[in-house]
């Protein structure tokens, strides 16, 4: 499939019918993106698990790190990896070998890996790139509209007041694909630099 | 659910908006508040650390206003957008995320005279050096890129000239220049025209004009294209690296492709502090929902007054795009086909008296400094709107002094004519 765009279908698939997610490289350090998305989807009801064999002992806002996909003692859903576009290869080589199988492998904003995407896929897991949890969340729910940032979503359903630990409906019209055409064109803007170097 | 992709008149009243969660009225309140309150100390922490999304203090967002950005950044196409005060507000908090002391940045001549003005003295204090170029010649902009160069800046419809700029053509400089384009499309609206689609990577707009199309509110927006890399070669810190006063965030690897846009609300707003009122976003939302059907008005009846005064023997020249044999009717027919928007400029065989006559002898016509409102306007700008300019600023910035300027409204074409008629009879 298409790694460039994604329908909202997909995504809203996707993150209505996840329960758990590990993230590997979650960050302990409060400015770090990680460390945001991890504590948004906690707060939105999702069961998360903090991976960093650095943090081993500790915990991220109660949740106690493990160092490896191995060393979880539940069920995954979903791995979301917070690492550089290298490291994701054998981590889905490592996400393969867990039992039960975990339905999806989520690369960050800014993680692309098209070897660790195929090897998934041709086992049967969802794979979304370069895209945010917390962004995608906050966009079909349209609570980051909070920032004047286009949902590109409508309703004209009346909402709950959200509150904490509360899921949200993703359920709104969407206006186009996964992205805007706009964000397409910096992609490919991308793809062309990384062509011609 | 398919995914289909509504028009732009469906998203000009729905967009952003949904019944408010608490009492269920359907148009969007007026949040005529200063601040919100947290729901415990873990919140407030989040919300100024920029962990979570919601509400803190009217300078940095407020959901009425959100309403208005997230509209607008729907029916320009782009990845979200940040609502300022004024237009000249838009203009200061954009470009100070993007440059600093020593820094240029190239304008197209051809710019609403405020902006000349905005740019050549106010932004001098800054060490922000403009550096003009023609946008009737595109190679004017590639002479001017410099490595001190960082955005390139043009109307998509220049006021009060009403000329058309090739804005993919400007785009392809900056791209090759490694700078964004930012284009103010002021006075096409994105009913007429829609920058991004040809290439612009921010685009500003005075509220104050089409978009509120009253003539009622001061506000202006910023709207990002989601399209610029800005930590390709560290041109951009205060996008690319790591934030001091937000313990080390960088706001580019933590918001992606709305980054500007939130550079332009937690540094800009923040610090600048040019927010618009919840009030005036009201009436902007208001305004906007009628947006494509007072533009096509507009653009109608602008058309018919311009062919009628083309044809009257008092007349020197029409300039308006949309008259064919116009220099920039190309131009208006490859970017705006619906209509080369209201705002035109014509000269009196009797010069710079005749003008001035004309002005006084209208009764339907107001003279004023505005355009974009439901009534028809007038003005004399080398008396006005460009009178802070040099003679041969104002030339070059298409208000000469036998030039009289109108913006068409939505009144029956046929009163505005005959307005136009007993005027120039005197």
């Amino acid at each position: 499939m298409n790694h460039d765009i994604y329908d909202d279908d997909y995504i809203r698939g996707i993150l209505d019918s996840m329960k758990t997610i590990a993230m590997v490289g979650a960050s302990p350090v409060n400015v770090r993106p990680s460390y945001f998305a991890f504590k948004y989807l906690a707060q939105r009801g999702y069961d998360m698990i903090p991976v960093n064999p650095g943090q081993v002992g500790k915990s991220l806002i109660g949740k106690p790190f493990v160092a490896s996909l191995d060393d979880i003692d539940r069920a995954v859903d979903m791995i979301d990896i917070f690492r550089n576009s290298e490291a994701a290869l054998p981590l889905v080589e490592q996400a393969l070998k867990m039992t039960p199988r975990p339905k999806v492998i989520w690369m960050q904003l800014g993680v692309r890996n098209d070897d660790a995407c195929a090897l998934a896929e041709n086992a049967g897991l969802k794979v979304v790139m370069n895209r945010c949890p917390k962004i995608e969340y906050g966009r079909l729910s349209s609570e980051i509209s909070w920032m004047g940032v286009n949902s590109r979503t409508l309703s004209s359903k009346r909402a709950p007041v959200p509150t904490q630990g509360m899921r949200l409906s993703l359920h709104r019209v969407s206006v186009g694909g996964g992205d805007t055409a706009a964000a397409d064109r910096a992609a490919r803007l991308k793809d062309d630099k990384n062509n011609r170097s | 659910m398919t995914d289909r992709t509504p028009g732009f008149a469906t998203l000009a009243i729905h967009a952003g908006a949904q019944p408010d969660p608490t009492t269920g009225a359907r148009t969007t309140p007026i949040y005529q508040t200063t601040s919100f309150v947290f729901n415990d100390a873990d919140h407030a922490a989040s919300l100024f650390g920029l962990q979570a999304f919601g509400n803190i203090y009217t300078r940095l967002g407020n959901p009425t206003t959100a309403v208005l950005e997230e509209r607008v950044a729907a029916l320009e196409g782009g990845t979200a957008a940040v609502a300022t005060a004024s237009g000249h507000a838009a203009q200061v908090t954009a470009l100070h995320q993007l440059l600093r002391p020593g820094d240029e940045f190239i304008a197209a001549r051809k710019l609403y005279g405020g902006s000349i003005n905005q740019f050549t003295h106010a932004f001098k204090s800054f060490g922000w050096n403009v550096v003009w170029a023609d946008p009737d010649d595109i190679a004017s902009f590639e002479r001017a890129v410099t490595p001190r160069t960082k955005a390139i800046y043009v109307e998509s419809i220049a006021n009060p000239s009403g000329s058309i700029t090739d804005i993919a053509a400007i785009a392809a400089v900056a791209r090759d220049a490694g700078v964004p384009l930012i284009v103010d499309n002021t006075l096409a609206s994105p009913y007429l025209i829609r920058p991004i689609d040809h290439g612009a990577d921010i685009v500003l707009h005075s509220l104050t004009k089409f978009i509120g199309g009253h003539g009622n509110s001061i506000g202006g927006v910023i709207v990002d294209a989601g399209t610029f890399d800005w930590s390709r070669d560290n041109k951009y810190p205060i996008l690319s690296e790591p934030r001091p006063e937000y313990h080390g965030i960088k706001l580019q690897e933590t918001f992606g492709n709305f980054a500007f846009a939130i550079a332009c609300r937690v540094l800009g707003l923040r610090d600048l502090g040019a927010a618009l009122s919840p009030f005036n976003a009201f009436l902007f939302l208001t305004g906007v929902e009628t947006l494509p059907l007072r533009m096509q008005r507009h653009c109608d009846n602008a058309l018919a007054v311009a062919e009628w005064l083309a044809a009257h023997p008092a007349v020197n020249e029409v300039n308006y795009a949309g008259l064919p044999g116009n220099r920039y009717n190309e131009l208006a027919r490859k970017y705006a086909p619906k209509g080369a928007g209201a705002l035109f400029t014509f000269t009196l065989k009797g010069g710079y008296e005749a003008g001035v006559n004309l002005v006084s002898n209208l009764k339907l016509f107001s003279h004023l400094a505005n355009i974009g409102d439901t009534r028809s306007l007038v003005i004399h700008p080398a008396s006005t709107t460009h009178s802070q300019l040099t003679d041969e600023q104002k030339i070059q910035a298409g208000a000469g002094p036998d030039l009289v300027r109108l913006s068409i409204g939505l009144e029956d074409k046929e009163d505005l004519i005959a307005d136009l008629d007993q005027a120039l009879r005197g």
